[in-house]
């Protein structure tokens, strides 16, 4: 045999030998708990060249951070502080980086998975959880009457949770808007008739009462009244087709704050009042009939009236409840 | 006229010139210097092309333009000016673009427009505006559409346009007009008007004191900063830091 | 030095076998197995930041008139908490720093949470003896995006403010309880009382960050006992973990991902703007903007309440169901169900109930892989939807026919990302080739002594030629 094929058998020998031995045994013997684990593989020695780029970067990062608080101190600039304060940051942290896999020994350790599920020791700590059975006579009874009292007390300390708020049935159905009330804008001036002119819009509150509860804020068109299509009813609560709306979205919430008036009506789309957070959108000649939108009713009018001085006063409270529906007692 | 006593049809006469008289008036005069050559020159212009949907004497066609009759020179500088107007079609929303005429064309069409009677174009100095004034009213009528800094916005069915581009007298004569589906706003103030047009201004370059303003329009951008600058960045950060899968 | 301070700790507290197991505990150290470390180094720095910012945060409803640096706000009358917050971004130093890299903070810590459930579930690390544990991170995501809603919800500035009465009319949805719930929670109809701010305040600052910090807790000794999972590959086995110690290798890599992290959010607290709370204007109910939108990782919610159709359930004047159930409460409720469920619903799919500490590689499992990306799929284009009125901007795509875009695709997209999903995990399994990597094999040529020599292929694999 020549050397090449007399090597080759050799090594496949010991290849062998070594595959049958090392079958039996279990890869490398994972320690013990209480061993520190394997180095597998271990590699010392930094270049050079990588602890010199940690130094600049330190090097940097300490100006950055000196930079930091000589702009703080002498005319903080939300841009220079940031740019300071990140940058020392991100440079000393890639300085970490680098040296944890570049500068300072690298190392693959071996460490080992536990095994869980000791079944023994299971049935030991049930025997122990279920000791205090042994020799009571009515155990079932008492762990029922332990079991009710534990959970009355437990409901028992829930229950003051209930004076974080009212009773919603009380409170949502109220407005402030009755018969007489007068409409003021955003600036408390009453608002007359003839201001709310065709094409505009005017958002509205009660005279005399807070403007941030749900019930309070309207908004006012002018549509002319051969456009109304609405019941007789609510026709005349839009005199001289000046109708109002609750301004509250039934929906989630929102004020409706987008009226869509067409310029030119052959062409354009047609009037609505839209809300901008999920686009449910009113017809305000159909009573705020829902056109478009997930808004589960319509948007609630409010009757008005046109007082001697020629000012707009509610002629009532809305004709439906307004603000978003809730689970719960509704009347529609 | 013929069957009145001759008296009677004078005094009709010169009442009806006088009432044409008048309603000739009632904008500033500023623009009109040329009269009536600019008029015949804007007809002109008129008659090639607006007249398709407006009609040969501005009087409207059913269906497809309205009247342009006491709409003033105001409305039609605004129109024209901003590109809005000439429309390819009638159904189309307009919006602001490039206007084909020059100058002096828009000059001449404006002068014609006004010449059946209306509001002239409006004098607003933004500067005089007092800012939180403009805010207060800019949030109250026109953010419902136009988004808190003016960057745009949509309804169902319509566009409100962002407002960089707008110029104060951009937004007096549209709080005049209301155009296309935008509300009208005609009981403002000059005082008021000039606060809003100062704080339409002051939305082409908001304070923006956090740094980089990605848009001013909020959550969009920063969420998409977060994930496409930050999580990124982080993304390249830990594979850099980590380990590969060794197959 | 060091020898001195390890014999006094150890005299005193028997510390030497814990720190010496500690310090060469070994850390797998796969780069996908640091997302979760960057969410906690983000929930460091929220930490940090929102120290600082709650000894300036006013928790009152108060009426005041401005006086202060931005003009625009010049004599508006708002609300104590606006106020304190716009002074601390004008006029207090490093104070909008804080503010902003706080919330750049928040949402990058939700986006990393996202990041590290998706490989959680792609790879497998859920199943035996790991499913607590999963439990413990799924709660953790639910409990940081409410957070980040209370969080900026605080300020009562317009947008968080509209936001607040979305998310009164969710709770007053609730079936049959939420009309009283919504009350309870805020103290009466919205705006509700002036003591609702206190409680937004104690939830944000110390009742839920006490929460997340003991789940956090739980989350990592959990880790800790069972010890991270790993990629198959090299001595990594079901018994044996192969990794890097903590000391000094991982030490300095985590540690430096801490800092670059940090470093990286304060940069864009400094550099990139957001919520600049003084453009937006103080809250009125009856104020609202367009294009107004949640902090990215509620815009999943906008979405299913836009794309919702007008539905109500209502029974006689009885009002079962509102309409904001659905998109703002059912849906979510339905996500996180299926995220809770996900390790029993994957046992009841595959049969697999053995433990396991490896991985698989997403490829190794395509059902499972499409099954979730499939379902990531559904939440993600109503996620986009929430997007669509500045869609509607760029695109002229006239809003009605968006929504019923978005519609369909909500169902149609799943299915299709379904099946490219389980064809590509298929196709990567058929080839073994790495996407990024490409091929892993050798290019040998046979040399005129008989045996071979490697032209190509990778490093270090000697061979066997002469």
């Amino acid at each position: 045999m020549t050397q090449g094929p007399r090597n080759r058998i050799l090594r496949a020998l010991l290849a062998l030998v070594a595959l049958v031995l090392g079958r039996r045994r279990s890869p490398p013997e994972p320690p013990s708990r209480d061993e520190p684990p394997l180095t597998a593989e271990r590699e010392v020695g930094a270049r050079r060249r990588s602890e010199n780029v940690a130094l600049v970067l330190l090097a940097a990062a300490t100006l950055a951070a000196i930079g930091f608080s000589v702009d703080y101190v002498a005319d903080p600039d939300t841009q220079v502080l940031g740019l300071c304060l990140g940058a020392a940051l991100v440079l000393i942290g890639a300085a970490a980086a680098l040296a944890g896999k570049r500068v300072v020994p690298r190392e693959k350790a071996v460490g080992e998975y536990h095994e869980f599920g000791d079944e023994r020791r299971q049935e030991e700590v049930q025997a122990i959880v279920s000791e205090p059975g042994e020799g009571v006579s009515r155990r079932r009874l008492l762990v029922v009457a332990g079991g009710t009292a534990g959970a009355t007390l437990g409901a028992a300390l829930v229950v003051p949770a209930a004076s974080l708020g009212p009773r919603v049935r009380d409170r949502v159905l109220t407005t402030p808007w009755r018969r007489g009330v007068r409409l003021v804008d955003s600036h408390e001036r009453p608002i007359d008739a003839d201001a709310v002119a065709e094409g505009t819009m005017v958002s509205a509150f009660p005279d005399g009462a807070p403007r941030d509860s749900l019930g309070a804020s309207l908004l006012v068109v002018r549509i002319p009244p051969g456009e109304l299509d609405m019941s007789a009813e609510r026709r005349a609560g839009a005199p001289e087709g000046i109708v109002a709306y609750s301004k509250i979205c039934p929906h989630a919430g929102c004020a409706v704050s987008i009226y869509r008036h067409p310029l030119n009506p052959p062409t354009a789309p047609e009037p609505a009042l839209v809300c901008p957070c999920h686009y449910s959108t009113f017809d305000p000649r159909r009573a705020g009939a829902l056109v478009f939108g997930p808004a589960g009713r319509d948007l609630p009018q409010l009757p008005l009236q046109v007082n001697a001085g020629r000012q707009l006063e509610a002629a009532g409270d809305f004709f439906d409840p307004i603000g978003p529906s809730y689970g719960g007692i509704r009347t529609r | 006229m013929r069957r009145l006593p001759r008296p009677l049809q004078i005094v009709v006469a010169l009442v009806l010139s006088t009432a044409a008289l008048l309603s000739l008036g009632g904008g500033a005069p500023a623009q009109r210097a040329s009269g009536t050559a600019l008029e015949r020159q804007g007809r002109q212009l008129f008659v090639e092309g607006c007249s398709d949907c407006h009609g040969m004497d501005a009087g409207g066609v059913a269906g497809r333009g309205p009247s342009l009759r006491g709409v003033g020179e105001l409305s039609a500088d605004f129109y024209l000016r901003t590109g809005r107007m000439p429309l390819a079609a009638p159904e189309d929303e307009p919006e602001r673009t490039e206007s084909p005429y020059s100058r002096r064309e828009i000059h001449a069409l404006v002068a014609y427009v006004g010449s059946f009677g209306g509001p002239g174009i409006p004098r607003v100095d933004a500067e005089s505006g007092d800012l939180a004034e403009g805010f207060e009213l800019f949030s109250e009528h026109c953010m419902g559409c136009h988004q808190v800094v003016g960057r745009g916005g949509i309804t169902t069915r319509g566009i409100a346009p962002d407002l960089q581009s707008a110029r104060p007298v951009d937004v007096a004569e549209a709080l005049q007009i209301g155009p296309y589906v935008m509300p009208r706003f005609r009981d403002l103030a000059p005082s008021e008007v000039d606060s809003l047009a100062r704080y339409v201004v002051s939305t082409r370059d908001p304070v923006a004191r956090g740094g980089w303003g990605i848009g001013n329009v909020g959550p969009i951008p920063e969420g998409m900063v977060a994930w496409l600058l930050a999580g990124v960045a982080l993304l390249l950060v830990i594979r850099l830091i980590g380990e590969r899968t060794s197959r | 030095m060091i020898r001195r301070t390890v014999r006094f700790l150890d005299e005193r507290l028997g510390a030497a076998p814990a720190l010496r197991s500690a310090l060469r505990y070994v850390f797998p150290d796969h780069w996908s197995f640091m997302l979760g470390e960057v969410a906690l180094y983000s929930f460091v720095v929220l930490v940090g930041t929102g120290i600082f910012l709650t000894l300036y945060y006013v928790p009152s409803d108060e009426l005041v008139t401005y006086h202060g640096g931005y003009e625009a706000l010049r004599g508006r009358v708002f609300s104590e908490q606006y106020g304190s917050v716009l002074d601390l971004s004008f006029d207090v130093p490093a104070g909008l720093l804080m503010r902003q890299t706080h919330h750049w903070a928040a949402n990058v810590f939700v986006a990393a949470i996202v990041l590290h459930v998706v490989r959680i579930v792609l790879t497998g690390a859920f199943r035996k003896p790991r499913e607590l544990n999963y439990l413990v991170g799924v709660t953790m995501l639910g409990l940081a995006i409410f957070e980040g809603f209370l969080g900026y919800s605080m300020i009562d500035d317009l947008l968080s403010g509209m936001g607040l009465a979305i998310a009164y009319s969710v709770a007053m949805s609730i079936p049959a309880v939420g009309g009283d719930f919504a009350f309870l929670v805020w103290g009466d109809e919205f705006p509700g009382s002036p003591s609702f701010w206190p409680r937004l305040e104690i939830l944000h600052v110390l009742i839920i960050p006490v929460m997340l910090a003991g789940l956090i807790g739980l989350h990592l000794a959990q880790i800790v006992r069972q010890h991270h999972t790993q990629f198959p590959g090299g001595l990594a086995s079901e018994r044996a973990i192969e990794g890097t110690p903590m000391w000094p290798g991982y030490a300095l890599r985590s540690g430096g991902l801490l800092l670059m992290t940090a470093g990286l959010l304060f940069l864009l607290g400094g550099l990139v703007q957001i919520n600049p709370i003084w453009q937006w204007g103080p809250y009125e109910t009856w104020l609202s903007t367009n294009g107004a939108q949640p902090d990215w990782y509620l815009g999943w919610l906008i979405g299913g309440l836009r794309l919702m159709p007008p539905l109500e359930i209502v029974i006689g004047d009885y009002t079962l169901v509102p309409n904001p159930f659905f998109g703002g409460a059912l849906f979510p409720g339905i996500v996180f169900a299926v995220l809770y469920a996900w390790p029993w619903i994957d046992r009841r799919r595959f049969g697999d109930r053995a433990a396991h500490n490896l991985l698989e590689r997403p490829r190794d499992n395509p059902r499972r892989t499409a099954a979730f990306l499939g379902f990531l799929t559904w939440v993600f284009v109503i996620f986009a939807a929430g997007a669509g009125d500045r869609l509607y901007l760029v695109s002229s795509m006239p809003y009605e026919g968006q929504v019923w875009f978005f519609r369909a695709a909500a169902v149609v997209a799943p299915f299709v990302v379904w099946f490219v999903a389980r064809r590509v995990c298929e196709e990567l399994r058929a080839r073994e080739d790495h996407p990024l990597r490409g091929w892993t094999g050798q290019v040998v040529r046979r040399t005129a002594t008989g045996g071979f020599e490697t032209l190509a292929g990778e490093d270090g694999r000697e061979s066997d030629g002469r």
